[in-house]
């Protein structure tokens, strides 16, 4: 074997065996990059009222009612199979609506609701103007951007 | 073709060759940047759920693109100088080096601000953005390894396994929101469909401008690279002179 | 097309903005560092002659 043959299997060498490595790696904690949890995988498995976890699912339509006076609001998460109650006083981020996927970190209580310390909107890889969005008859959403553009 | 190869790499054809082209490279990409703000910020219509407030995507995907374009150049140049003892493909990665630890720097801050009103966040330790964080210090790894030699090709050298090592990390990047269940995102511009083109038509000149800027400023410190690594007399004295 | 409304970005100035306004000034910081990196390898190459030219 050459000088050269010798360093490029050195270079074939460093990026297998760090590629294995780092493959075996995230493999063993697969379980933990899990970001959150479904409502179904919540209720299969309840995490005690004491430990404080991530939840996520698409906000029920129709499930949004906030109390007046002050900043609590409820809805339902839900992964269409099950669903689960949110209580939350705070700022929503823009993205959060009726149908959206969101992520909510907080405990559930005995009672079955679970109270959130922080609400995350996620958001698809989809853009479109709003005129498109409209003509692909998306009501909800849209009510939401006229109501909420200003 | 090997000849014409040869005769490109030797240090003081490089030179004259990347001084003639920076003109080029920097007005192209300079009309293609304007372009796609021009585009960007003017005639992209808003998004039907973040409004104006999409147009964060125009700096931050060709930021986060290049990040990792920037890094897969400097670490097969890497392995090319490591393999080939080839001094202008270490000059190669060394230059790109800087390059790719700011327009990472970018993607992070830009991604941060736009994270604030749509998520709710300005940082979660979701795997896009770890990895993407992982890859700044990958780059400053590098920067900081080569600094710690006197060295010249002792610094090549080094420096070079770390940054093959570090590919490793792009295809975690690149899978990070198809293998976690997470906040971020999937690709839009790699998705047929996800934007209409009145809107992508922007993207894409920005793309290919920042990809324009970074040969443009690759071939400034290149140049600079290569004289560090040159010990012909002759040639410096005559570069010198002008 | 209206100034005011356009640089309001619908509500979302105070983040467009600062976005594009901190990727510009990092592209020019990157003009501005790797000028100033080829210019001090050539310095640097102009003592290296001249240490060698009066060793010999």
């Amino acid at each position: 074997m050459t000088p050269r043959q010798k360093r490029i299997w050195m270079v074939v060498g460093i990026v297998g065996g760090v590629g294995l490595a780092a493959t075996l790696a995230l493999q063993a904690f697969q379980d933990n990059l899990m970001y959150f949890q479904s409502p179904t995988q919540v209720l299969e498995q309840p995490i005690a009222g004491e430990r404080s976890f991530r939840l996520g699912g698409l906000v029920e339509p129709g499930s949004v009612t906030r109390e007046p006076g002050n900043l609590e609001v409820r809805f339902r998460i839900t992964d269409n199979v099950e669903a689960i109650e949110v209580s939350y006083a705070g700022l929503l981020p823009d993205l959060f609506r009726e149908g959206q996927g969101v992520i909510v970190r907080g405990k559930l209580g005995a009672d079955g609701l679970f109270v959130a310390e922080e609400v995350l909107a996620k958001h698809d890889e989809n853009y479109m103007p709003p005129e498109v969005a409209e003509s692909l008859r998306m009501p909800p959403l849209i009510k939401q951007v006229e109501a909420g553009g200003a | 073709m090997w000849t014409w190869f040869h005769k490109l790499a030797s240090p003081p054809h490089f030179y004259r060759i990347a001084g003639l082209t920076i003109p080029a490279f920097s007005w192209a990409a300079g009309l293609l940047v304007a372009a796609g703000l021009y585009g960007g910020l003017v005639l992209a219509p808003p998004d039907y759920q973040q409004g104006e407030g999409f147009r964060i995507f125009y700096v931050h995907v060709p930021s986060a693109i290049l990040s990792m374009f920037v890094y897969a150049t400097m670490a097969i140049a890497a392995a090319i100088g490591l393999i080939w003892r080839m001094k202008l493909a270490h000059a190669v990665a060394a230059a790109s080096a800087p390059i790719g630890a700011w327009f990472t720097a970018c993607a992070l801050a830009t991604g941060s601000i736009w994270g604030k009103p749509m998520w709710g966040t300005w940082w979660v330790w979701d795997a896009r953005l770890t990895s993407e964080l992982i890859l700044l210090f990958l780059y400053l790894g590098y920067l900081g390894l080569r600094s710690s030699f006197d060295d010249l090709q002792r610094a090549d050298r080094a420096s070079a396994v770390l940054a093959v090592i570090g590919i490793v990390n792009l295809p975690v990047i690149h899978y990070s929101v198809v293998w976690w269940n997470s906040i971020h995102q999937g690709s839009t511009l790699l998705t047929p469909g996800a934007m209409p083109i009145a809107m992508k038509w922007p993207a894409l000149c920005m793309l290919a401008g920042f990809a324009l800027f970074y040969g443009a400023v690759l071939f400034v410190r290149l140049r600079g690279e290569v004289v560090r690594r040159e010990r012909s007399a002759a040639w410096l004295r005559e570069v010198l002179v002008k | 097309m209206n100034i005011a409304e356009f640089l309001a970005m619908g509500g979302y100035a105070a983040y467009v903005w600062p976005a594009y306004a901190l990727v510009f000034a990092v592209l020019a910081l990157n003009v501005w560092a790797a000028r100033r990196s080829h210019e001090r390898a050539l310095e640097e190459a102009r003592r290296r002659l001249m240490q060698e030219e009066s060793g010999r």
